[in-house]
Protein backbone atom coordinates (compact mmCIF):
# COMPACT_ATOMS: atom_id res chain seq x y z
CA UNK A 1 0.00 0.00 0.00
CA UNK A 2 2.30 2.27 -1.10
CA UNK A 3 1.40 6.23 -1.93
CA UNK A 4 1.96 5.70 -5.66
CA UNK A 5 -0.79 2.70 -5.12
CA UNK A 6 -2.76 4.67 -3.17
CA UNK A 7 -2.50 8.01 -5.88
CA UNK A 8 -3.40 5.51 -8.96
CA UNK A 9 -6.58 3.99 -6.82
CA UNK A 10 -7.69 7.27 -6.73
CA UNK A 11 -7.20 8.47 -10.14
CA UNK A 12 -8.99 5.57 -11.77
CA UNK A 13 -11.83 5.96 -9.24
CA UNK A 14 -11.89 10.00 -10.58
CA UNK A 15 -11.98 8.72 -14.00
CA UNK A 16 -14.46 6.58 -13.51
CA UNK A 17 -16.60 9.31 -11.23
CA UNK A 18 -16.35 11.99 -14.23
CA UNK A 19 -17.09 9.65 -17.13
CA UNK A 20 -20.61 8.81 -15.55
CA UNK A 21 -21.07 12.56 -15.01
CA UNK A 22 -20.32 13.22 -18.58
CA UNK A 23 -22.49 10.40 -19.28
CA UNK A 24 -25.61 11.24 -17.08
CA UNK A 25 -24.99 14.99 -17.49
CA UNK A 26 -28.23 17.13 -17.84
CA UNK A 27 -27.23 19.19 -20.65
CA UNK A 28 -24.98 19.11 -24.03
CA UNK A 29 -22.25 21.81 -22.42
CA UNK A 30 -21.75 19.88 -18.96
CA UNK A 31 -21.57 17.19 -20.87
CA UNK A 32 -18.73 18.33 -22.69
CA UNK A 33 -17.08 20.06 -20.31
CA UNK A 34 -16.65 17.17 -17.91
CA UNK A 35 -15.59 14.62 -21.27
CA UNK A 36 -12.80 17.31 -21.59
CA UNK A 37 -12.21 16.43 -17.78
CA UNK A 38 -12.46 12.96 -18.13
CA UNK A 39 -9.67 13.11 -21.10
CA UNK A 40 -7.15 15.13 -18.69
CA UNK A 41 -7.58 12.97 -16.43
CA UNK A 42 -6.53 9.93 -19.04
CA UNK A 43 -3.60 11.93 -20.15
CA UNK A 44 -2.37 11.76 -16.38
CA UNK A 45 -3.09 7.87 -16.23
CA UNK A 46 -1.21 7.98 -19.30
CA UNK A 47 2.03 9.40 -17.74
CA UNK A 48 1.28 6.96 -14.44
CA UNK A 49 2.09 4.08 -17.12
CA UNK A 50 4.85 6.01 -18.36
CA UNK A 51 3.62 6.40 -21.75
CA UNK A 52 4.41 10.28 -22.41
CA UNK A 53 4.20 10.99 -26.09
CA UNK A 54 0.56 8.97 -25.35
CA UNK A 55 -0.19 11.33 -22.66
CA UNK A 56 0.53 14.82 -24.89
CA UNK A 57 -1.64 13.53 -27.75
CA UNK A 58 -4.71 12.55 -25.07
CA UNK A 59 -4.04 15.90 -23.83
CA UNK A 60 -3.86 17.84 -26.56
CA UNK A 61 -5.97 16.21 -29.21
CA UNK A 62 -8.56 13.82 -26.91
CA UNK A 63 -9.70 16.65 -24.65
CA UNK A 64 -8.71 19.90 -26.10
CA UNK A 65 -9.39 19.84 -29.60
CA UNK A 66 -12.47 17.19 -29.36
CA UNK A 67 -13.32 19.05 -26.57
CA UNK A 68 -13.54 21.99 -28.83
CA UNK A 69 -15.02 20.06 -31.78
CA UNK A 70 -17.92 19.24 -29.52
CA UNK A 71 -18.43 22.49 -28.32
CA UNK A 72 -18.65 23.74 -31.67
CA UNK A 73 -21.17 21.13 -32.47
CA UNK A 74 -23.30 21.72 -29.62
CA UNK A 75 -23.83 25.40 -30.05
CA UNK A 76 -25.67 24.71 -33.21
CA UNK A 77 -28.34 23.07 -31.24
CA UNK A 78 -29.58 26.05 -29.93
CA UNK A 79 -30.89 25.96 -26.31
CA UNK A 80 -31.31 23.02 -24.47
CA UNK A 81 -34.61 21.86 -23.28
CA UNK A 82 -34.47 19.75 -19.91
CA UNK A 83 -36.06 16.47 -20.37
CA UNK A 84 -39.20 16.52 -18.86
CA UNK A 85 -39.71 12.91 -18.35
CA UNK A 86 -43.82 11.59 -17.78
CA UNK A 87 -44.50 9.92 -15.10
CA UNK A 88 -45.56 6.55 -16.66
CA UNK A 89 -42.03 6.09 -18.49
CA UNK A 90 -40.02 6.71 -15.20
CA UNK A 91 -40.05 2.63 -14.68
CA UNK A 92 -39.35 2.20 -18.23
CA UNK A 93 -36.25 4.68 -17.86
CA UNK A 94 -35.34 3.05 -14.54
CA UNK A 95 -35.06 -0.39 -15.81
CA UNK A 96 -33.24 1.24 -18.70
CA UNK A 97 -30.67 2.49 -16.87
CA UNK A 98 -30.33 -0.34 -14.77
CA UNK A 99 -29.57 -2.49 -17.55
CA UNK A 100 -26.86 0.02 -19.21
CA UNK A 101 -25.17 -0.40 -15.59
CA UNK A 102 -25.23 -3.81 -15.92
CA UNK A 103 -23.76 -4.07 -18.96
CA UNK A 104 -20.93 -1.65 -17.88
CA UNK A 105 -20.53 -3.65 -14.85
CA UNK A 106 -20.30 -6.82 -16.67
CA UNK A 107 -17.52 -5.71 -19.48
CA UNK A 108 -15.78 -3.96 -16.51
CA UNK A 109 -15.10 -7.21 -14.93
CA UNK A 110 -14.10 -9.00 -17.79
CA UNK A 111 -11.84 -6.81 -18.67
CA UNK A 112 -10.41 -7.02 -14.96
CA UNK A 113 -10.24 -10.67 -15.53
CA UNK A 114 -8.77 -10.42 -19.07
CA UNK A 115 -6.00 -8.14 -16.96
CA UNK A 116 -5.33 -10.74 -14.71
CA UNK A 117 -4.39 -13.36 -17.00
CA UNK A 118 -1.74 -11.25 -18.61
CA UNK A 119 1.47 -12.45 -17.60
CA UNK A 120 3.24 -10.09 -15.15
CA UNK A 121 6.00 -8.58 -16.65
CA UNK A 122 5.71 -8.91 -20.75
CA UNK A 123 8.53 -7.51 -22.69
CA UNK A 124 6.40 -7.42 -25.78
CA UNK A 125 8.37 -5.59 -28.67
CA UNK A 126 10.41 -3.24 -26.94
CA UNK A 127 13.50 -5.58 -26.30
CA UNK A 128 13.09 -5.39 -30.34
CA UNK A 129 13.06 -2.24 -30.46
CA UNK A 130 15.72 -1.17 -28.27
CA UNK A 131 17.90 -3.85 -30.27
CA UNK A 132 17.16 -1.68 -33.86
CA UNK A 133 17.33 1.85 -31.72
CA UNK A 134 20.39 2.59 -33.16
CA UNK A 135 19.90 2.52 -36.14
CA UNK A 136 16.72 4.17 -36.75
CA UNK A 137 17.92 7.55 -36.46
CA UNK A 138 16.21 8.73 -33.02
CA UNK A 139 16.65 7.66 -29.91
CA UNK A 140 12.85 7.63 -28.58
CA UNK A 141 11.37 4.89 -28.89
CA UNK A 142 8.00 6.04 -29.76
CA UNK A 143 9.07 8.15 -32.45
CA UNK A 144 11.21 5.77 -34.16
CA UNK A 145 8.33 3.08 -34.21
CA UNK A 146 6.04 5.82 -35.50
CA UNK A 147 8.33 7.03 -38.07
CA UNK A 148 10.24 4.25 -39.06
CA UNK A 149 9.82 0.64 -38.11
CA UNK A 150 6.26 1.77 -38.64
CA UNK A 151 6.35 4.52 -40.90
CA UNK A 152 3.31 2.95 -42.95
CA UNK A 153 0.91 3.86 -40.20
CA UNK A 154 1.99 7.22 -40.20
CA UNK A 155 1.58 7.75 -43.64
CA UNK A 156 -2.07 6.38 -43.84
CA UNK A 157 -2.85 8.59 -40.99
CA UNK A 158 -1.85 11.36 -42.30
CA UNK A 159 -3.77 10.73 -45.63
CA UNK A 160 -6.52 9.44 -43.55
CA UNK A 161 -6.58 13.15 -41.52
CA UNK A 162 -6.45 15.26 -45.40
CA UNK A 163 -9.70 12.64 -46.61
CA UNK A 164 -11.61 13.71 -43.51
CA UNK A 165 -11.19 17.60 -43.95
CA UNK A 166 -12.31 16.45 -47.48
CA UNK A 167 -15.36 15.26 -46.23
CA UNK A 168 -15.75 17.95 -43.60
CA UNK A 169 -16.08 20.64 -46.62
CA UNK A 170 -18.01 18.46 -48.35
CA UNK A 171 -21.11 19.26 -46.27
CA UNK A 172 -21.12 23.07 -47.56
CA UNK A 173 -23.94 24.00 -49.88
CA UNK A 174 -22.82 24.16 -53.57
CA UNK A 175 -23.33 27.91 -53.81
CA UNK A 176 -20.94 28.37 -50.60
CA UNK A 177 -17.93 25.44 -51.84
CA UNK A 178 -15.58 28.23 -52.10
CA UNK A 179 -16.26 30.14 -49.30
CA UNK A 180 -14.61 30.89 -45.51
CA UNK A 181 -14.91 28.66 -42.90
CA UNK A 182 -16.17 29.55 -39.65
CA UNK A 183 -18.08 32.41 -38.43
CA UNK A 184 -17.28 35.94 -38.50
CA UNK A 185 -15.25 37.06 -35.17
CA UNK A 186 -14.98 40.51 -33.56
CA UNK A 187 -13.24 41.26 -30.20
CA UNK A 188 -12.76 44.86 -28.89
CA UNK A 189 -9.00 45.50 -29.94
CA UNK A 190 -8.53 46.60 -26.75
CA UNK A 191 -9.88 43.78 -25.00
CA UNK A 192 -8.55 40.44 -23.05
CA UNK A 193 -8.94 38.31 -25.72
CA UNK A 194 -7.31 40.74 -28.28
CA UNK A 195 -4.46 40.83 -25.90
CA UNK A 196 -4.47 36.71 -25.23
CA UNK A 197 -4.26 36.35 -29.30
CA UNK A 198 -1.35 38.67 -29.56
CA UNK A 199 0.84 37.28 -26.30
CA UNK A 200 0.14 33.40 -26.93
CA UNK A 201 0.88 32.63 -30.54
CA UNK A 202 4.32 33.66 -30.59
CA UNK A 203 5.16 31.07 -27.06
CA UNK A 204 2.80 28.71 -28.80
CA UNK A 205 5.22 28.46 -31.61
CA UNK A 206 7.97 28.31 -29.32
CA UNK A 207 5.90 25.35 -27.51
CA UNK A 208 5.44 23.89 -30.89
CA UNK A 209 8.54 23.80 -32.47
CA UNK A 210 10.22 22.48 -29.28
CA UNK A 211 8.02 19.47 -29.24
CA UNK A 212 8.54 19.10 -32.82
CA UNK A 213 12.51 19.06 -32.52
CA UNK A 214 12.21 17.19 -28.96
CA UNK A 215 10.66 14.83 -30.77
CA UNK A 216 13.54 13.05 -31.94
CA UNK A 217 14.74 12.08 -28.00
CA UNK A 218 12.28 12.40 -25.80
CA UNK A 219 8.20 12.55 -25.51
CA UNK A 220 7.01 15.10 -28.61
CA UNK A 221 6.42 14.37 -32.33
CA UNK A 222 4.52 16.11 -35.35
CA UNK A 223 1.34 15.40 -33.95
CA UNK A 224 1.61 16.71 -30.87
CA UNK A 225 3.27 19.70 -32.24
CA UNK A 226 0.40 20.26 -34.72
CA UNK A 227 -2.22 20.45 -32.13
CA UNK A 228 -0.28 23.15 -30.81
CA UNK A 229 0.00 25.20 -33.65
CA UNK A 230 -3.32 24.69 -35.00
CA UNK A 231 -4.93 25.66 -31.27
CA UNK A 232 -2.43 29.16 -31.39
CA UNK A 233 -3.34 29.89 -34.62
CA UNK A 234 -7.37 29.11 -33.87
CA UNK A 235 -6.62 31.77 -30.95
CA UNK A 236 -5.86 34.38 -33.52
CA UNK A 237 -8.89 33.64 -35.66
CA UNK A 238 -11.08 33.38 -32.75
CA UNK A 239 -9.88 36.78 -31.83
CA UNK A 240 -10.39 38.50 -34.78
CA UNK A 241 -7.12 39.18 -35.25
CA UNK A 242 -6.67 36.85 -38.39
CA UNK A 243 -9.13 35.84 -41.27
CA UNK A 244 -9.43 32.06 -41.83
CA UNK A 245 -8.57 31.71 -45.62
CA UNK A 246 -11.41 30.55 -48.25
CA UNK A 247 -11.16 27.17 -48.55
CA UNK A 248 -10.57 27.72 -52.20
CA UNK A 249 -7.01 29.23 -51.77
CA UNK A 250 -4.09 27.62 -53.63
CA UNK A 251 -1.92 28.08 -50.78
CA UNK A 252 -4.00 26.68 -48.24
CA UNK A 253 -4.44 23.25 -50.26
CA UNK A 254 -0.49 22.91 -50.87
CA UNK A 255 0.04 23.32 -47.05
CA UNK A 256 -2.73 20.81 -46.24
CA UNK A 257 -1.13 18.29 -48.03
CA UNK A 258 2.73 18.86 -48.36
CA UNK A 259 3.20 16.76 -45.16
CA UNK A 260 1.27 13.80 -46.95
CA UNK A 261 2.97 14.23 -50.06
CA UNK A 262 6.81 14.27 -48.83
CA UNK A 263 6.05 11.59 -46.66
CA UNK A 264 4.91 9.65 -49.73
CA UNK A 265 8.00 10.89 -52.07
CA UNK A 266 10.11 9.81 -49.55
CA UNK A 267 8.45 6.47 -48.91
CA UNK A 268 8.49 6.29 -52.85
CA UNK A 269 12.30 6.90 -52.79
CA UNK A 270 12.63 4.01 -50.42
CA UNK A 271 10.82 1.94 -53.00
CA UNK A 272 13.29 2.55 -55.79
CA UNK A 273 16.28 1.89 -53.57
CA UNK A 274 14.16 -2.02 -52.55
CA UNK A 275 12.20 -1.08 -49.52
CA UNK A 276 8.83 1.42 -50.03
CA UNK A 277 9.35 3.46 -46.51
CA UNK A 278 12.68 2.24 -45.96
CA UNK A 279 15.62 4.87 -45.33
CA UNK A 280 19.19 4.41 -45.22
CA UNK A 281 20.30 4.16 -41.96
CA UNK A 282 22.81 7.41 -42.64
CA UNK A 283 20.00 9.78 -44.24
CA UNK A 284 17.47 8.59 -41.57
CA UNK A 285 17.74 10.88 -38.90
CA UNK A 286 17.29 13.78 -41.98
CA UNK A 287 14.57 12.54 -43.72
CA UNK A 288 12.76 12.08 -40.49
CA UNK A 289 12.97 14.82 -39.26
CA UNK A 290 12.35 16.12 -42.71
CA UNK A 291 8.91 14.32 -42.57
CA UNK A 292 7.75 15.43 -39.21
CA UNK A 293 8.50 19.06 -39.20
CA UNK A 294 6.48 18.75 -42.66
CA UNK A 295 3.93 16.91 -41.54
CA UNK A 296 3.67 19.47 -38.44
CA UNK A 297 2.40 22.06 -40.66
CA UNK A 298 0.08 20.00 -42.36
CA UNK A 299 -1.17 18.27 -39.45
CA UNK A 300 -1.93 22.10 -37.95
CA UNK A 301 -3.46 23.46 -40.94
CA UNK A 302 -5.24 20.54 -41.17
CA UNK A 303 -6.44 20.00 -37.35
CA UNK A 304 -7.28 24.06 -37.43
CA UNK A 305 -9.74 23.55 -40.33
CA UNK A 306 -11.86 20.92 -39.45
CA UNK A 307 -12.20 22.66 -36.06
CA UNK A 308 -13.55 26.01 -38.00
CA UNK A 309 -15.92 23.39 -40.16
CA UNK A 310 -17.05 23.45 -43.57
CA UNK A 311 -17.51 26.87 -45.57
CA UNK A 312 -20.79 28.94 -44.58
CA UNK A 313 -19.98 32.28 -45.72
CA UNK A 314 -18.65 34.47 -48.53
CA UNK A 315 -16.04 36.85 -48.05
CA UNK B 1 16.68 9.46 4.19
CA UNK B 2 14.15 12.98 3.78
CA UNK B 3 16.23 15.60 3.55
CA UNK B 4 15.21 19.44 4.97
CA UNK B 5 14.74 20.47 1.16
CA UNK B 6 11.96 16.82 0.80
CA UNK B 7 10.21 18.28 3.76
CA UNK B 8 10.06 22.19 2.49
CA UNK B 9 8.67 20.62 -1.05
CA UNK B 10 5.97 18.73 1.23
CA UNK B 11 5.34 21.83 2.89
CA UNK B 12 5.11 23.87 0.29
CA UNK B 13 2.73 21.34 -1.44
CA UNK B 14 0.16 20.54 0.75
CA UNK B 15 -0.23 24.57 1.00
CA UNK B 16 -0.78 24.48 -2.39
CA UNK B 17 -3.04 22.16 -1.83
CA UNK B 18 -5.09 23.03 0.96
CA UNK B 19 -5.71 26.62 -1.37
CA UNK B 20 -7.22 24.42 -4.14
CA UNK B 21 -8.97 22.56 -2.03
CA UNK B 22 -10.36 26.07 -0.42
CA UNK B 23 -10.61 27.53 -4.49
CA UNK B 24 -12.72 24.41 -4.72
CA UNK B 25 -14.78 25.17 -1.76
CA UNK B 26 -15.61 28.09 -3.28
CA UNK B 27 -16.82 27.08 -6.55
CA UNK B 28 -19.14 25.11 -4.78
CA UNK B 29 -20.89 27.43 -2.16
CA UNK B 30 -20.79 30.81 -3.56
CA UNK B 31 -24.12 32.19 -4.97
CA UNK B 32 -23.18 33.01 -8.33
CA UNK B 33 -20.85 32.78 -11.30
CA UNK B 34 -18.85 35.96 -10.90
CA UNK B 35 -17.68 35.40 -6.40
CA UNK B 36 -17.20 31.83 -8.33
CA UNK B 37 -14.68 33.12 -11.02
CA UNK B 38 -12.90 34.98 -7.99
CA UNK B 39 -12.70 32.08 -5.75
CA UNK B 40 -10.99 29.88 -8.63
CA UNK B 41 -8.60 32.65 -9.83
CA UNK B 42 -6.88 33.78 -6.69
CA UNK B 43 -6.77 30.46 -4.81
CA UNK B 44 -6.21 27.87 -7.25
CA UNK B 45 -3.46 30.37 -9.09
CA UNK B 46 -2.34 31.00 -5.35
CA UNK B 47 -1.96 27.01 -4.55
CA UNK B 48 -0.72 26.46 -7.99
CA UNK B 49 2.34 28.75 -7.62
CA UNK B 50 2.89 27.18 -4.27
CA UNK B 51 3.40 24.05 -5.65
CA UNK B 52 5.61 25.45 -8.08
CA UNK B 53 7.71 26.67 -5.52
CA UNK B 54 8.02 23.51 -4.24
CA UNK B 55 8.35 21.54 -7.10
CA UNK B 56 11.21 24.07 -8.03
CA UNK B 57 13.26 23.06 -4.48
CA UNK B 58 13.31 19.35 -6.19
CA UNK B 59 14.47 20.53 -9.91
CA UNK B 60 17.66 19.15 -11.26
CA UNK B 61 18.85 21.99 -12.86
CA UNK B 62 18.13 26.07 -13.18
CA UNK B 63 16.29 25.23 -16.67
CA UNK B 64 13.86 22.65 -15.07
CA UNK B 65 13.22 25.27 -12.66
CA UNK B 66 12.74 28.50 -14.69
CA UNK B 67 10.51 26.04 -17.13
CA UNK B 68 8.25 25.07 -14.04
CA UNK B 69 7.79 28.92 -13.48
CA UNK B 70 7.02 29.59 -16.63
CA UNK B 71 4.55 26.66 -16.79
CA UNK B 72 2.86 29.11 -13.95
CA UNK B 73 2.86 31.89 -15.80
CA UNK B 74 1.21 30.60 -18.89
CA UNK B 75 -1.21 28.98 -16.15
CA UNK B 76 -1.95 32.56 -14.63
CA UNK B 77 -1.95 34.72 -18.01
CA UNK B 78 -4.48 31.73 -19.57
CA UNK B 79 -6.93 31.90 -15.96
CA UNK B 80 -6.83 35.73 -15.75
CA UNK B 81 -8.21 36.05 -20.04
CA UNK B 82 -10.54 32.90 -19.17
CA UNK B 83 -11.85 34.67 -16.05
CA UNK B 84 -12.31 37.79 -17.59
CA UNK B 85 -14.03 36.32 -20.78
CA UNK B 86 -16.96 33.59 -18.79
CA UNK B 87 -17.31 36.99 -15.97
CA UNK B 88 -18.41 39.18 -19.07
CA UNK B 89 -20.98 36.26 -20.91
CA UNK B 90 -21.81 35.63 -16.64
CA UNK B 91 -22.99 39.72 -16.88
CA UNK B 92 -24.70 39.46 -19.66
CA UNK B 93 -26.48 36.44 -19.31
CA UNK B 94 -27.88 37.19 -15.70
CA UNK B 95 -26.97 40.50 -14.94
CA UNK B 96 -29.12 41.08 -11.75
CA UNK B 97 -28.02 38.14 -9.53
CA UNK B 98 -24.67 38.65 -10.79
CA UNK B 99 -24.71 42.13 -10.21
CA UNK B 100 -25.62 41.73 -6.60
CA UNK B 101 -22.86 40.24 -5.30
CA UNK B 102 -20.60 43.27 -7.61
CA UNK B 103 -19.09 45.42 -4.15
Amino acid sequence: MTAAFVFDLALCALIVAVAVTAVAARSHFAAIVFFIVYGLFVAIAWVRLEAIDVALTEAAIGAGLTGLLLVGAAARFGPDEAARIAPTQTVRRLLGKLGQIAICATGAAALVVLLRMLPETAAGLHPLVQQKLAESGVSNPVTAVLLNFRAYDTLLESIVLTISLVGIWSLAPDRLWAGVPGAAHHARPEGVLAHFARALPSVGLLVGVHLLWAGADAPGGAFQAGTVLAAVWLLAVMAGLTEAPAVSSLRLRALIVLGPAFFLSIASIGAFAGAFLGYSTDIAKMSIFAIEALLTVSIAVTLALAILGAPRRTR
Amino acid sequence: MVTPLDIATITLVSAGVAFFIAGTLGLLRFPDAVTRLHALTKADNLGLGLIVIGLVLQADNVWQALELIFIWLLNNLAAATVAQLVARVALVAAPSSNRRSEA
